[in-house]
């Protein structure tokens, strides 16, 4: 823990300086994290082969973004003493001193309640119950254990972000069938490679507040490794979803296309030092990072768009 | 008696309290909502039906 919870003084001057805005404790929940929580789940929800109705999947998807946003906050409040020496999250509202430890906490653990409990009661147990431990996981598993203690944090914990299409999933079905697991998958695997080349262009910022992330643990040019490795079972796993009934002719182009090049992005990783990266100022880690923010979005929008047209009875290799 | 002087305290917290006073309406929008939903598509149906079988032995 901080010493910003240790140190009352500290703290007191801040709240004497600042009054938090809402915008503040709306930051808490990392809304730009939630943009792919409400998308992933948005596409469980209305590929699963059971119609919602529209208000109920709004609501679950609310409740979905609400307990992933208060996951967010007590992962700010149990990270408060890193976040203030990377520079990536120094801004955040409790290292900045705009929002009070304290807060941070309440706020977090009473939307964890709130959103389990109205996404069990607005749809199924079986949702609250995988919102619930997606919670647990990220919060417990990830932020209070792996995040400190291993280079596998990243890989492990992951989990946590590739749990709501399957709760959008069970949402609507309330069962979890294997097309909810490949969505799983689909995450699951896509994030190690975005935080490992994340970190290597965010190079100093892990190793200054004691992250073992795989950068310091084993080195970068391990990490560059595994990036490509991750990146080639990643290439295999999206690809082989376009042929369960999650993918179609649609999906699988798009799959093709990203994959290709993300695996591009990947080997260019792998056959760079260190000198070839500073020489460019990380520019081909940088564009992987971005092209993999794209990667995930265009794989869930293509599970979509072939769900909105098996919904409508439109099958495209039927025309032909 | 009313206030007459606004603190500066409340000025700062305007901002703040708007939001908590959208966010406590959304709450009820959504809960009156889902109610309303929940009613028409008859998942509470369920709970009925004991009802109904009683009517039919009654008769």
């Amino acid at each position: 823990m901080s010493d910003l919870t240790t140190n009352p003084a500290a703290q007191a001057a801040r709240a004497s300086e600042y009054d938090a805005q809402f915008g503040d404790y709306f930051a808490l929940l990392k809304p730009r994290v939630m943009t792919l929580v409400v998308f992933t789940a948005f596409v469980g929800l209305l590929a699963a082969p059971v119609p919602v109705h529209p208000f109920i999947g709004f609501c679950a998807i609310l409740f979905i973004a609400v307990g992933g946003g208060a996951s967010g906050a007590l992962n700010m409040w149990w990270d408060a003493d890193i976040d203030a020496v990377m520079k990536r999250t120094a801004k955040r509202p409790i290292p900045s001193g705009r929002v009070q430890p304290g807060e941070a906490l309440a706020i977090g653990l009473a939307l964890s309640g709130f959103s389990c409990v109205f996404l069990a009661l607005a749809t199924n147990a079986l949702a609250g119950g995988l919102l619930a431990f997606t919670i647990f996981f990220y919060v417990v598993v990830y932020t209070m254990w792996l995040k400190r203690s291993t280079p596998q944090n990243i890989v492990i914990g992951g989990a946590a972000g590739a749990f709501p299409p399957m709760i959008g999933w069970a949402a609507a079905t309330g069962s979890v069938s294997v097309e909810a697991v490949l969505m799983f998958c689909l995450t699951f695997m896509w994030t190690p490679p975005h935080f490992w080349a994340l970190a290597l262009f965010m190079r100093s910022d892990y190793d200054d507040a004691k992250v073992p992330m795989l950068t310091v643990t084993h080195g970068r040019r391990s990490t560059r490794k595994h990036i490509l490795v991750y990146t080639i079972l990643l290439a295999a796993l999206a690809i082989g979803t376009g042929f369960t009934s999650v993918g179609g002719p649609i999906y699988l182009a798009v799959a093709l296309v990203l994959n290709v090049l993300f695996l591009k992005g990947a080997w260019d990783i792998f056959r760079r030092d260190e000198t070839m990266s500073e020489a460019d100022n990380f520019k081909t880690e940088k564009s992987f990072f971005k092209l993999s923010l794209l990667y995930l979005f265009a794989h869930f929008g293509a599970i979509l768009v072939e769900a909105g047209l098996a919904r409508f009875g439109i099958d495209l290799l039927g025309a032909f | 008696m009313g206030i007459a002087h606004e603190h500066e305290l409340h000025q700062r917290r305007r901002g703040r309290n708007i939001g908590v006073g959208l966010t406590l309406a959304a709450f009820i929008a959504i809960v009156f909502g889902l109610t309303i939903v929940k009613i028409g598509s008859g998942d509470f149906g369920a709970a009925n039906a004991p009802e109904q079988g009683q009517v039919q032995n009654g008769n």
